[in-house]
């Protein structure tokens, strides 16, 4: 059952949504509503089109030749796939976390200021006091704030996430999308940026893509479950994981499937 | 609906011994209803004994499958179904244990009895007690087979055992006022009522759990209408 009755401040709408990887389907007729504010975790097997969806609504995946979209996805009533809207812009309002963290070969000042410098940003002290707030936004500021100027690659992984996230957060969006953000961290890492979502979710809205189904249950406040290319599911994420109304849902999450 | 295994056939193992050791528990439960009865009936003290000393294989299998429980919830983080049958198995367990122990009750009241004439005919309380063993029986049945209807009919059971004890209740106020030297004797006996509509009250409590596992939806502390049971 697909509830989008429950969303009553929609910040994102996925309208009719059809996604093609050269000739093969990857995503059958999404309509789904996202809330401001909450956050909501994708679920579903390997292949299912959760991913797919989730690079779909920032437009990341204009950047994989021969790709096709279908129908419209509406950000604050507006479609990102119309022909006048700039991919760029869209991207900085709706930034992402990878599955592994990425950060630049630079030092930790310079990758959470890259962003801010490419769009004009040039006074020290306005990227100084960007990079502070967005390291304690991120939860990093205390382990970093005395080594700014070395290098990112010598954080350990969870840290290296959670700057990752913080030089998503200095781009001041408006939507986090994560891909399985602490699918590569142990969980203590994975725990604090957990953390981090819980408190993030107050200024953010936050799409997360999640092979981990705890994680899932634990982190939002509403979960989609998909399976080849189709949302099954979409309900709030404490029914989800009590008593599903659909039978494959449970299937899946109870690990009956396959 | 046909169901899918677990693609874990060792915890798909682990489940199914949780559902076992519950039918496994219920049908001791029903056992030593039955003999304590026996006991009762047929003024034969040695079974009600063996009544009492069976309580602790029934208390020994209850904490085997509270542990047996406890381990999936950590082992396993269950959820939907899954989880729903766990937490049901385990309010389950702690009722027919509970139910045990009301069966060692009523055999301890039958040893006293037995050792004075009989007060009167026992006609309610047999009656009472095939009625709490086949709600027993029934809401088990239920949790196999995930039969909301069963559970409802057993739900809807209780009242007729309510009834039955007070209707014992009154008649021995009328012994007791005419002679008080049966005062002993007829509280003895309201204790056994009240032990069998105790039974009944578990049994109910096992049926709304089944409701609750197969629907999501409590029915605890909701009582089915009195106009839709049969009259004692």
């Amino acid at each position: 059952m697909i509830n989008n009755g429950i969303i009553n401040n929609k910040i994102i709408e996925v309208r009719d949504v059809h996604f093609y990887y050269g000739g093969f389907k990857a995503l059958t007729d999404v309509t789904m509503d996202f809330e401001k504010n909450k956050v909501t975790a994708l679920i579903g097997p390997s292949g299912c089109g959760k991913s797919t969806l989730l690079r779909l609504l920032n437009r990341m995946n204009d950047l994989i030749d021969g790709t096709r979209v279908e129908g419209r996805v509406l950000f604050e009533g507006e479609n990102i796939y119309d022909p006048h809207v700039d991919p760029v812009e869209v991207r900085r309002r709706i930034g992402m976390v990878f599955q592994k963290p990425n950060p630049f070969p630079k030092s930790i000042f310079s990758n959470i200021t890259y962003g801010p410098r490419l769009s004009g940003m040039t006074r020290r002290d306005e990227l100084g006091a960007l990079a502070e707030q967005s390291l304690r936004r991120a939860v990093l500021w205390d382990e970093v704030k005395d080594i700014l100027s070395q290098s990112a690659m010598m954080l350990s992984g969870g840290q290296q996430q959670r700057l990752c996230i913080a030089r998503a957060l200095a781009m001041k969006p408006d939507i986090l999308l994560m891909d399985e953000p602490t699918s590569a961290l142990d969980p203590i890492s994975t725990a604090k940026i957990e953390e981090l979502i819980e408190d993030l979710k107050k200024t953010y809205t936050i799409i997360i893509v999640t092979h981990n189904m705890q994680q899932a249950a634990r982190v939002s406040d509403y979960t989609g479950f998909f399976y080849i290319g189709k949302l099954i599911e979409y309900n709030a994420t404490e029914k989800i994981f009590t008593k599903p109304d659909v039978k494959q849902t449970e299937d899946y999450i109870t690990g009956r499937f396959g | 609906m046909e169901e899918r295994r677990h693609t874990s056939m060792h915890y798909e193992r682990e489940l199914q011994e949780v559902k076992n050791g519950l039918i496994y528990v219920g049908a001791l439960t029903e056992k030593a209803i039955r003999s304590a009865m026996e006991s009762l009936l047929e003024r034969d003290s040695d079974l009600a004994r063996q009544v009492v000393a069976g309580d602790d294989q029934i208390d020994a299998i209850d904490m085997e499958l509270e542990e047996k429980c406890i381990r999936l919830l950590a082992l396993r983080q269950p959820a939907a179904r899954d989880l729903r049958f766990i937490t049901t198995a385990i309010k389950i367990n702690g009722h027919l244990e509970r139910i045990g122990d009301m069966a060692v009750n009523i055999a301890q009241k039958a040893i006293i009895l037995n050792e004075e004439p009989q007060l009167k005919p026992y006609i309610d309380l047999p009656r009472m007690a095939d009625i709490t063993r086949e709600m027993i029986k029934e809401s088990l049945d239920a949790l196999v087979n995930e039969d909301t209807g069963l559970a409802d009919r057993v739900r809807h059971a209780e009242n007729t055992v309510d009834s039955l004890n007070d209707q014992i209740f009154r008649e021995l106020l009328t012994f007791m006022m005419e002679d008080p030297r049966t005062i002993h004797r007829a509280i003895l006996i309201m204790q056994i009522s009240k032990n069998l509509e105790r039974i009944a009250d578990h049994a109910k409590g096992i049926a709304d759990m089944v409701i609750y596992m197969v629907t999501g939806e409590s029915v605890r502390h909701q009582f089915p209408a009195e106009t839709e049971t049969e009259s004692p």
